[in-house]
C-alpha cells in the first residue's frame, strides 16, 4: 500500500505539470485583453506598454517557465520561511502576482478560502449527514411513500439549479418573513454568543441550497447502492443465521454500500475548494468562486491560471485519496 | 403421515404466494411432510419445483412483501412457528435451524472477516464472550476439515476457494448445535470432486453430531448416495413420498419415473442421446385444480385435468400424488 502511494505521488508530478502546460496554453489561446478594463482614454501605445510590462512581450516558453519558477520554486520557499523562520536567498523572489489587483495571488487564495470552506464545506457536511439515512430508508423502504417523497425532492434539489432555489429562498426568508440577511457579510468576526448567532443565521440560506444540490446527488448514490446489497446472498446468511435486523441493515449492508458512496464523496471534496460559484454570486459571499469569476472577466491570466491549477491538484490528489479508500475499505482489493 | 415422538419438524398444509405486478404466484400449495430426528431428509425437484421457497418459508426467510405464507402450521419443538413473531423466529433461525445456501462465493459478506462471521451467531445465540466465540470457531472450522482453523479465522472469504467456503458456511449453519440443518443445493455450485468432499463432510458431521438434515437438490446422484427418505416436488406441490431405496426401487408418479430415466447411465450403448422430459414446467398463476403434471404426462387421463390428486398412501413409507396409483396399483406399472 505504501509502495503503491509513493508510485502514485510520484506520477502525479508529470501529470500535474502537463496540467498545468495545457492550462497555460488555453488561457493564452483565448482572445482576452488584461487592459481591456481598463478607461477607453489611454492611449493604445500607452496600452501596448503596459502589456509588455506585464510581461506580455516574452514568448509563450518563456512566459510559462516564469510562472512554473514563480509557482513552483518562490511559492513554497515564501511559505518554508514563514512557517520555520529560516531566510532562503535574499528573501526577494518574485512571486505570481495578479494582474488586476497587483497583490501575490496565492495571498488573496488565502484571502477568499475561510468564506469558501465554511459556506461551501459546511453544505457538503451537511448534505452527506442526511444523504446517507435517506438514502438507507429509502432502499430498505423501496416503493414506500418515504421512498416516494425521497426520490421527487432530490429529483427538484437536482433538476432545479442553485440561483434558482438561491433567490427563491431570499424572496422567502428575507424579503417576505426577514428572518435571514440575504447578503452574507465576509467582514464579520466571531466574537461572542451574539455575533455567532448572527453568523449562524447568515450561513443558513447558502448552506442549505447547497446541501439540497448535494444531498439529492448522494441520496440516490446511497439509495442505489444499499439497493444492490441487499438482495445480495450474503444478507440472507446473515438473517438465516439469526441476526438481528438493524444490526443486518447497518452492519453487513451498509458497510458494503458505503464503499462505492465514500468515493464519491472523496472525489466530490474538490468541488467544495472551488467552490460554488453560482452560489456564491447569488448571496454574495465572496470566496473562491467568485474570485475565479472576477479573474476571468479581468482577463486576470496568473490569477486564472493559478487557481485553475490549484484545483487540477486537488482533484488529482483527492483521486489518489478515494483510490486508497477504496483499498481499505474493501479487503478484496489490494495495490501491490 | 406419522407424527411420533421422533418426529421435531412436521408442516401441514403449507401454501405460499408471492405477489407479482402480474398477479399471484402460487410457490408452495399445500406441501406435507414431516422430519424425524437424526433422520436426512432429501428433497428433489427441478428449478422452480417450490423446493428452497418451502424450506424459506418455513422460518420466514422470504421477503415480505412479495411473498405471503397464506396456509398452514409448521410444528416445532411443540409450537406452530408460522405464528411467531419476527423477534421470536429470530432466536429459531442459527440456533436451532441452520442454513446452508447454494452458491458458497456469494452467500458470505465479503468486507468481513470468516471469524466475524462465524462469531456472530456463537455471539447472538449462546452469548459467548469474544474470547469463548474465538475458541469455539476455532473449534468448528477445524470440525469443517479447514487446516490451521485459528489463523484462518481472520481470513477474508476472498482468501478461500469455492469448496472452503462452503465449508465455512456449514460451519456457521452448525455453529449452536442445531437440530435441524436445512442445505440449499450446497454442493450445485461445486465442481464434482468439491462436491464428494463436501457430502463426506456431511456424513461425518452427521454421525458425529447426529442432527435432522433436509437435503435440497436437484440432484438424483446426490441424493440416492447420502438420504434416508425423499420427497419429490412438482408444480409447488409434493407428487411422492418415499424410503431413497423404494424410490429408486419402485417410483409410482409419472414425474418420478420420468426423473429417473433422465439419469445417463455409465453402462450400456453409448450411442443415445441423454433423456428429457417433454414440456416446461407449470407457471403458478392460478391455485392448482388439476394435477400440475398432467400436461407433460404420459398417461394422463380426463380426470388429471379436473381434479389435483391428493397424496394416496401405498403403505406406511411410500405415498404418491397420483390417480393411477391411487385406483389401481398394477396399473401405475408401466
Amino acid at each position: 500500500m505504501l509502495n503503491y502511494t509513493i508510485r502514485r505521488l510520484l506520477f502525479t508530478i508529470p501529470v500535474l505539470l502537463f496540467i498545468s502546460f495545457i492550462v497555460f496554453l488555453l488561457l493564452d489561446l483565448a482572445p482576452n485583453d488584461p487592459t481591456g478594463n481598463l478607461p477607453l482614454t489611454i492611449p493604445p501605445d500607452v496600452r501596448e506598454r503596459i502589456r509588455q510590462s506585464l510581461g506580455l512581450g516574452e514568448p509563450i516558453h518563456v512566459r510559462y517557465f516564469l510562472w512554473c519558477v514563480q509557482f513552483f520554486v518562490n511559492e513554497p520557499l515564501n511559505i518554508l520561511e514563514q512557517w520555520t523562520g529560516l531566510q532562503f536567498g535574499s528573501g526577494d523572489r518574485l512571486r505570481v502576482q495578479s494582474w488586476a489587483t497587483r497583490s501575490p495571488v496565492v495571498d488573496l487564495i488565502v484571502e477568499r478560502m475561510p468564506q469558501t470552506l465554511w459556506v461551501v464545506g459546511m453544505s457538503y457536511v451537511v448534505g452527506i449527514i442526511i444523504a446517507i439515512p435517506i438514502g438507507v430508508i429509502s432502499a430498505y423502504r423501496q416503493y414506500s411513500w418515504f421512498d416516494q417523497a425521497g426520490t421527487f425532492v432530490s429529483m427538484v434539489g437536482f433538476s432545479v439549479p442553485t440561483f434558482f432555489t438561491g433567490v427563491l429562498m431570499i424572496v422567502v426568508f428575507s424579503v417576505h418573513l426577514d428572518w435571514f440577511p440575504s447578503i452574507y457579510d465576509t467582514t464579520h468576526r466571531v466574537t461572542d454568543w451574539q455575533s455567532f448567532w448572527f453568523q449562524v443565521r447568515q450561513m443558513i440560506m447558502p448552506v442549505s441550497v447547497l446541501a439540497l444540490f448535494n444531498a439529492a446527488q448522494i441520496s440516490r448514490f446511497m439509495r442505489a447502492s444499499m439497493l444492490d446489497n441487499l438482495s445480495q446472498d450474503y444478507v440472507r446468511t446473515a438473517r438465516a443465521k439469526g441476526v438481528r435486523e438493524p444490526v443486518v441493515l447497518l452492519v453487513h449492508v451498509l458497510r458494503n454500500s458505503l464503499i462505492p458512496v465514500v468515493t464519491v464523496i472523496a472525489l466530490g471534496i474538490p468541488q467544495v475548494f472551488g467552490g460554488a460559484i453560482i452560489t456564491e454570486q447569488v448571496f454574495k459571499v465572496n470566496g473562491l468562486g467568485q474570485l475565479l469569476i472576477i479573474g476571468i472577466q479581468g482577463a486576470d491570466i496568473p490569477l486564472v491560471q493559478t487557481l485553475t491549477f490549484i484545483f487540477a491538484v486537488l482533484i488529482v490528489f483527492f483521486n489518489l485519496i478515494a483510490d486508497l479508500l477504496y483499498g481499505i475499505l474493501d479487503p478484496r482489493i489490494r495495490y501491490e | 403421515m406419522t407424527s411420533g415422538p421422533e418426529t421435531i419438524l412436521e408442516v401441514n398444509a403449507l401454501k405460499t404466494v408471492f405477489h407479482t405486478r402480474g398477479g399471484e404466484i402460487h410457490a408452495v400449495n399445500s406441501v406435507d411432510f414431516s422430519l424425524k430426528r437424526g433422520e436426512l431428509l432429501g428433497v428433489v425437484g427441478e428449478s422452480g419445483s417450490g423446493k428452497s421457497v418451502t424450506m424459506m418459508s418455513l422460518i420466514g426467510l422470504l421477503p415480505s412483501p412479495p411473498a405471503e405464507i397464506r396456509e398452514g402450521r409448521v410444528i416445532f419443538g411443540g409450537r406452530n412457528i408460522l405464528g411467531l413473531s419476527e423477534r421470536e423466529l429470530r432466536t429459531l433461525r442459527g440456533r436451532d435451524i441452520g442454513f446452508v445456501f447454494q452458491d458458497p462465493m456469494t452467500s458470505l459478506n465479503p468486507v468481513f472477516t470468516v471469524g466475524y462471521q462465524l462469531m456472530e451467531p456463537l455471539r447472538e445465540h449462546m452469548g459467548l464472550s469474544r474470547r469463548q466465540a474465538a475458541a469455539r470457531a476455532a473449534d468448528l472450522l477445524d470440525l469443517v476439515g479447514i487446516p490451521d482453523a485459528r489463523q484462518r479465522l481472520s481470513d477474508y472469504p476472498h482468501q478461500f476457494s469455492g469448496g472452503m467456503r462452503q465449508r465455512v458456511m456449514i460451519a456457521i449453519a452448525l455453529a449452536c448445535d442445531p437440530k435441524i440443518l436445512i442445505a440449499d443445493e450446497p454442493t450445485t455450485a461445486l465442481d464434482v470432486t468439491i462436491q464428494a468432499q463436501i457430502l463426506e463432510l456431511i456424513r461425518k458431521i452427521r454421525n458425529q453430531l447426529g442432527m435432522a438434515i433436509i437435503w435440497i437438490t436437484h440432484d438424483l446422484g446426490v441424493i440416492a448416495g447420502i438420504a434416508d427418505r425423499v420427497v419429490v416436488m412438482y408444480g409447488g406441490q409434493i407428487v411422492e413420498q418415499a424410503t431413497v431405496a423404494k424410490l429408486f426401487a419402485e417410483p409410482r408418479h409419472p414425474y418420478t419415473q420420468a426423473l429417473l430415466q433422465t439419469i445417463p447411465s455409465l453402462r450400456g450403448a453409448r450411442n443415445h442421446r441423454l433423456n428429457s422430459i417433454p414440456g416446461q414446467p407449470p407457471i403458478l398463476a392460478f391455485a392448482p385444480s388439476a394435477c400440475p403434471f398432467m400436461p407433460r404426462c404420459t398417461h394422463a387421463f380426463d380426470r388429471c385435468a379436473n381434479e389435483n390428486p391428493a397424496r394416496w398412501d401405498l403403505d406406511e413409507s411410500h405415498d404418491v400424488a397420483c390417480f393411477l396409483a391411487s385406483n389401481n396399483g398394477a396399473s401405475s406399472h408401466v
